[in-house]
């Protein structure tokens, strides 16, 4: 729904770029608070976050790897990386997707409850997407996957008329390619 | 050397480290053992508030007054959330500000203790950066790195919190010399290629505008002044947003007057018409842009900033300059002096013919009357009969505030306090108490309205205790005024609470508070009035009966462009009626 410049007394939005997905490595203090910080700036600022996953990446020196995955137009992008970098505790922020095709990887576990047919359908799948057993009874599977997102979505897809249970996921780990550090 | 000491005594020995001299406060059971340091010591003076919000605007007046971070003392929970308008209104207005909070026991943290509350889950998106101490031993550190964010960059409030038993347990003090922050490197120079690019493209203007804001303020004197010697290599007309007045001075022939959506008319269309825009220290705010689709057209954008943040997120700027305004323009200055550039003296000629049939227009006029004093009229007699001594003028919210900023003219930076982004009525009597503080001798006036001053009317109770002898200047209409203003706009004159009815009598109040109250009603007893106030050695109430229905023009309305402005004298009220459209009226 669009309005009419003219009249409200806040500027209108202008909607003239499209909307971009963008993965971010985001290099912090793990210290109390710090992905409080984070999430509050993107639900303060109305920004998506479509996976975030962090941990502590170099203990020595209690940094923490947050990589997010957003989407916004290349000027909201722009603004969420700077307000990032405006966070005190943060070290740094590259837009892996800008350096150009980023590994990016995610694990999900996933149980499919069923006999007979769809039971035999889903191993046989779950070896086609390379996912590992590792939990069974004579009635379900949890499979392990790993991959880039679009294979998890797909197998979760045809997972889903096999008996699909529950999903649970990590989120995306992403790292430049080459043999640079960020 | 570190030395031991109890957590409490390391807060005092860090204030004075970092050169405090003032702290404003409220004490409470959770910051009583810091407030039994400053009862032993008498190196930093507390001033008593009525009200913790009281405490963070004071502590705004003094910082910007005096360009050096401002103090805040207080308690746990209701003290904590108290502050958080003050914090808030610091962070939009980029206010270097350290407030300390007291917190319960750590080992009491979670529990919902008496007067405990999340201090800093609430205050994280209202402060720059804030910390909770719960080991003595990081304290005198924390409290070293909070002046640094605070100062460092642009400017902005930061807690500290501190659990009572931290403030009572012993642990090593170190110096401010040897923190270092871990990450926090705000970038001050900018890149030499930029400010070069940005001389060439200033050199072949022919429309240019120079749109300074409040980071030349905020960047120190020597900003101004460099500011002032770039206007004068250039010749270039100059306009300033609200945060920005002072920088400039106002008698200068560039000056164009302020910007924006009360901005004069000249101003207003130069930044319409303008082929290159140097944008110094501001941040392209909604109330300086209008309609963003129709803002300047045609110009090439330079905008200087030291918060990458502020870069394109507003308007796409063609060249963007990351650094301090001071840094910056001493480059800029120094490299266009090398250049000794060849002007377009013809084409700026005819800018400048052009600017001139806009200032002829007078937006600023209104129709006096001498039966009834108008507001506009009020504030260009304390104008004058203020302007030829040391004045610091602060305000409150609304239509006053954007009268104050028209007609009182300012020479010299961190002599205008006001809230800017975040337009917090109740700023103005605390924030005058700040700047009186800091600056004992001077004339400290905070023009108000009676709505907005009413919210922190407590205070004068602080600048009694505290001698300090502000000036309250309430433009009284029984209104809110800029809410009537635009029910009268957009809401058919349905005059929804504005209105009000029932007042307390200003001169007794002030009677109350053991201050003067001064009343004038009408435009003949105005000058005697304001001599009067000037001359009274306490605080000052003063009652100034204005026009209850005047608006405040000019006015670009509804979401429209720098070019199309409301003009006082050209309005009456059948326009005001059409001046935005049905749908326009539902919308805002």
């Amino acid at each position: 729904m669009s309005t009419s410049p003219a009249q409200s007394h806040y500027p209108s939005a202008t909607y003239t770029q499209t909307s971009e997905s963008h993965t971010l490595s985001v290099l912090v203090d793990n210290e109390p608070g710090v992905l409080a910080r984070v999430i509050g700036l993107f639900s303060g600022r109305g920004y998506n976050i479509d996976s975030l996953t962090v941990s502590e990446t170099e203990h020595e020196s209690h940094l923490s790897r947050i990589t997010m995955v957003t989407t916004g137009t290349p000027m909201v992008i722009e603004q969420i990386i700077h307000q990032l970098e405006r966070l005190v505790p943060v070290h740094s922020v590259i837009d892996l997707t800008v350096m150009g095709n980023p590994l990016e990887r995610e694990l999900a576990l996933v149980k499919v409850a069923g006999k007979g047919d769809a039971r035999v359908e889903a191993l046989r799948l779950a070896e086609a997407f390379r996912a590992q057993v590792i939990d069974a009874s004579t009635e379900h599977f949890v499979f392990e996957i790993t991959g880039r997102l679009n294979k998890i979505e797909q197998f979760i897809t045809l997972m889903q008329p096999l008996g699909l249970v529950e999903v649970a996921r990590t989120g995306v780990a992403a790292i430049g390619r080459g043999k640079e550090a960020m | 050397m570190a030395r031991e000491m109890t957590g409490a005594e390391m807060v005092l020995k860090a204030l004075a480290d970092q050169g405090v001299e003032h702290i404003f406060g409220y004490p409470g059971g959770a910051v009583l053992p810091i407030y039994d340091e400053i009862f032993k010591r008498n190196d930093i003076e507390h001033i008593l508030v009525r009200h913790e919000q009281g405490a963070v605007h004071a502590a705004e007046g003094y910082a910007r007054s005096t360009g050096k971070p401002g103090v805040v003392l207080v308690t746990s929970g209701p003290g904590a959330t108290n502050a958080v308008t003050g914090l808030t209104d610091a962070l939009m207005d980029s206010v270097p500000v350290v407030c300390l909070t007291g917190q319960v026991p750590t080992h009491l943290i979670g529990n919902d203790a008496f007067q405990e509350c999340d201090t800093v889950g609430i205050t994280r998106p209202c402060t720059k950066h804030n910390y909770l101490v719960k080991d003595v031993n990081d304290l005198a550190r924390v409290m070293h790195e909070a002046f640094y964010v605070a100062t460092a960059g642009r400017p902005g409030p930061v807690v500290v919190d501190i659990p009572k038993d931290v403030q009572f347990a012993t642990g090593e003090y170190v110096g401010p010399s040897n923190v270092k922050h871990k990450t926090y490197r705000p970038t001050v120079t900018g890149s030499q290629d930029a400010i070069r690019t940005a001389v060439e493209l200033m050199e072949g203007a022919k429309k240019p505008i120079l749109y300074s804001g409040g980071g030349v303020i905020n960047s120190g004197p020597a900003a101004s002044q460099l500011l002032r010697e770039l206007v004068r290599l250039t010749g270039f007309p100059i306009t300033s947003t609200l945060m920005g007045l002072g920088a400039f001075p106002a008698s200068g022939k560039e000056w164009l007057g302020m910007l924006g959506m009360h901005g004069t008319y000249e101003a207003n269309w130069a930044m319409h018409d303008c082929d290159v825009m140097v944008c110094i220290g501001a941040r392209f705010d909604d109330r300086i842009t209008g309609r963003l689709d129709a803002f300047s057209p045609g110009s090439k954008k330079i905008h200087i900033d030291i918060d990458p943040s502020s870069i394109n997120k507003n308007v796409h700027v063609d060249l963007p300059i990351i650094g301090d305004v001071g840094h910056v323009l001493e480059e800029i200055i120094r490299v266009w002096k090398a250049r000794s550039p060849d002007q377009d003296t013809n084409a700026l000629k005819e800018w400048w013919q052009q600017i001139d049939k806009w200032r002829s227009r007078k937006s600023l006029n209104y129709k006096n009357r001498d039966d009834v004093i108008m507001p506009q009229y009020a504030i260009q007699r304390l104008y004058e009969a203020t302007k030829d001594r040391k004045t610091f003028i602060t305000t409150e919210v609304g239509q006053h505030q954007m009268w104050a900023a028209q007609h009182y003219h300012f020479e010299e930076p961190n002599h205008w306090m006001t809230s800017g982004g975040l337009g917090t009525m109740g700023y103005g009597l605390p924030a005058a108490i700040g700047v009186q503080k800091a600056h004992p001798d001077a004339l400290v006036v905070d023009i108000a309205g009676e709505a907005s001053v009413l919210m922190n009317m407590q205070e004068m109770s602080t600048a009694v205790q505290h001698d300090l002898p502000v000036k309250i200047f309430i433009l009284n209409n029984q209104y809110m005024g800029m809410v009537r203003q635009w029910q009268e706009l957009l809401h058919g004159g349905r005059y929804a609470h504005s209105y009000t009815e029932a007042l307390p009598d200003f001169v007794k109040l002030a009677e109350a508070y053991k201050c003067v109250g001064i009343r004038a009603e009408k435009p003949s007893e105005l000058d005697a009035a304001i001599a009067e106030m000037i001359n009274v050695k306490t605080p000052v109430i003063f009652d100034c009966v204005v026009d209850q229905v005047a608006n405040c023009f000019p006015m670009i309305p509804s979401g429209e462009a720098h070019n199309n402005m409301l003009l006082g004298d050209a309005v009456d009220e059948g326009d005001l009626d059409d001046a935005i459209s049905e749908e326009g009226k539902v919308l805002v």
